[in-house]
């Protein structure tokens, strides 16, 4: 696993204010990393300086070779996108910017590149379809595959599910973990719990500070994780590979689970548990 | 009716005006496109009250200079030999393209705000244009000069040859420059974050279509005189947004349409002696209003 990017000790900030400090971290390739942290806890800046867009006012960001060439990215999008004249396949093969350099048209090489691309993504069918018309899973899957044209190493998503509705989130979700199978390291910036479950590492940065930076089986097993999930959902999130928190599932669970989960097998063995769980909230999301 | 054209179209000014007329409605409606995307459409209508500002103080100078020119000796006569020759555009474009530099900065993080910036500074020029104007021009027609600067009238059938190849120089420059960056203006137009992560300068793109924007405008108010600059601007690109989808049809659709409105409304306004300006931007609402209409019909089917 060779490392792609390192932050040692890295303090970020606008005009000589520090925003975030003290961040060290590793992302090796095939790594999928979730940034988790709450509004104003510096999660953009960190965005651009990963993208290099910014400098680190203390210690050193250190980028392999291999992604020198540029990150991919998926911004939020933004209001001017909604309703952008544009087809999808000129938007996809905008990710070729940077190869095609200065010369005023893209050639074959990088027309192919965006067309694999748009294959990758199921979303070949939609390449003449205009952009403003397309649905927000479809819309973001025509970003990634833009992101994947500048760079099939990594990529850098700017909370990707926002907007979407639980079924698209659900569909985008799987779609990246897919492609972090496929070998591409994942760096996710997320305030959204359900993006911890795929993850293999985690980065929680609090406001000014880095909280936690490790696996996400650490994560889990860590106070500060376990506390954040439960805040954020009501109770733990539970995981096939780890066991669920013990007990006191019927105090903060909701009543409707807890009222599926009776009607259901009980709650004896814990691995039946989890996937009442999960079932309940497939229903929940299809609701 | 043909006959009366060919016989119009003898004398060399009306070729000018047409020849001038379409190489600035081609050069509007391909910016138009992005400014419209952009949300920068503001701008274009902000700069055109500039550039009258600096184009009533470019009178005052030329007046100021005249006057004080006025003895029968060798300077005097060089003085005001070099006014006649020089186009006011030497002070309209400087000062148009400083404006557009300074409202792009305005538009980041200022105090006053964008919008707010813009209005200020366009109204401003307005005012204090027409007061220079009122206050120092020597000229019997005031009103006359204020109108045909306003709504272009006349100047479009004015022009002398070193106009006609400063405009066409400056459309080349025009069309070039968008040729060439065709794909960073799409990158920056659509989404600057992504733009900026993959390494295009998106500040930059930004100040090169000010900097466009600007050259268009200062050509445009001998077209159609500086407050229907951005109706020359914005429509065909809405027009063409109605109907079409992909960004590069769009660009298509609005410069043919453009310059299709710019053709027929200048033969009209000769015609029928109508007002240029405006005989060519009715041309352009009417087109738009049957894009709307077609695209809504295209929906139902």
């Amino acid at each position: 696993m060779a490392e792609q990017l390192i932050c040692r000790n890295v303090t970020l900030g606008y005009e000589g204010i520090p925003v975030t400090e003290g961040l060290d971290l590793t992302v090796s390739s095939g790594d999928y990393l979730c940034i988790l942290g709450e509004n104003g806890s510096g999660k953009s800046t960190l965005v651009k300086a990963l993208l290099g867009l910014i400098p680190a006012m203390e210690g050193e960001i250190i980028r392999a070779g291999e992604i020198s060439g540029g990150v991919g990215y998926l911004p939020q999008q933004t209001v001017v996108q909604k309703d952008f004249p544009a087809s999808v396949r000129e938007i996809v093969r905008s990710g070729c910017l940077k190869k095609a350099g200065m010369r005023p048209f893209y050639n074959k090489q990088e027309k192919a590149l965006a067309e694999e691309n748009m294959a990758r993504l199921g979303i070949s069918n939609l390449a003449r379809r205009c952009y403003r018309e397309l649905s927000g899973g479809q819309q973001q899957r025509v970003l990634l595959a833009r992101a994947l044209c500048a760079t099939s190493k990594i990529l850098l998503l700017d909370e990707p599910v926002t907007g979407l509705d639980p079924k698209a989130q659900a569909d985008l979700y799987e779609l990246i973990a897919d492609l972090n199978r496929s070998g591409i390291t994942m760096i996710m910036v997320s305030h959204d719990v359900s993006a911890v479950r795929y993850a293999s590492h985690i980065l929680h940065i609090g406001s000014k500070e880095q909280l936690f930076f490790g696996t996400r089986e650490d994560y889990l097993a860590s106070s500060l994780g376990r506390s954040f999930l439960i805040t954020e959902t009501g109770q733990a999130d539970s995981l096939p590979e780890t066991p669920p928190p013990p007990e006191p599932e019927e105090k903060t669970i909701s009543t409707k689970t807890a009222a599926a989960a009776a009607a259901g097998l009980g709650l004896a063995a814990v691995g039946t548990g989890a996937a009442i769980y999960k079932y309940v909230k497939r229903g929940e999301r299809n609701a | 009716m043909l006959e009366r054209l060919s016989y119009y179209f003898s004398f060399p000014l009306v070729r000018y005006a047409l020849i001038v007329g379409l190489l600035v409605a081609l050069c509007s409606s391909l910016l138009g496109v992005t400014l419209v995307l952009k949300r920068f459409s503001f701008i274009g209508d902000g700069l055109s009250h500039v550039a009258f500002g600096a184009m009533s103080v470019a009178t005052v100078v030329d007046v100021t200079v005249k006057r004080v020119a006025s003895g029968d000796n060798a300077f005097a006569r060089w003085l005001t030999d070099i006014i006649e020759k020089t186009n006011s555009m030497v002070i309209v474009l400087p000062v148009t393209l400083l404006a557009a530099i300074l409202l792009l900065r305005t538009g980041q993080n200022t105090k006053i705000k964008g919008d707010a910036a813009l209005a200020m500074i366009s109204v401003g020029s307005l005012a204090a244009g027409y007061m220079l104007i009122n206050m120092f021009s020597a000229s019997a027609n005031v009103s006359g000069d204020v109108c045909s600067t306003l709504f272009g009238s006349t100047s479009i059938l004015t022009l002398t040859l070193s106009e006609v190849w400063l405009s066409v120089g400056l459309a080349a420059v025009v069309i070039a420059i968008f040729l060439i960056f065709y794909k960073q203006i799409f990158a920056v137009t659509f989404d600057e974050s992504f733009a900026q992560a993959t390494g295009v300068k998106a500040n930059g793109y930004n100040l090169l279509i000010a900097v466009i924007t600007s050259l268009i405008v200062v050509l445009a108010m001998n077209l159609v005189g500086s407050l229907l600059i951005s109706a020359l601007i914005i429509f065909p690109a809405l027009s063409a947004m109605r109907l079409f989808k992909s960004f590069r049809g769009v660009i298509l659709c609005s410069a043919v349409v453009s310059v299709i409105c710019a053709g027929s409304g200048l033969i009209a306004s000769i015609l029928f002696s109508t007002p240029v300006g405006s005989t060519i931007v009715t041309a352009d609402m009417a087109v738009f209003l049957l894009f709307t209409i077609l695209s809504k019909l295209l929906r139902r089917n």
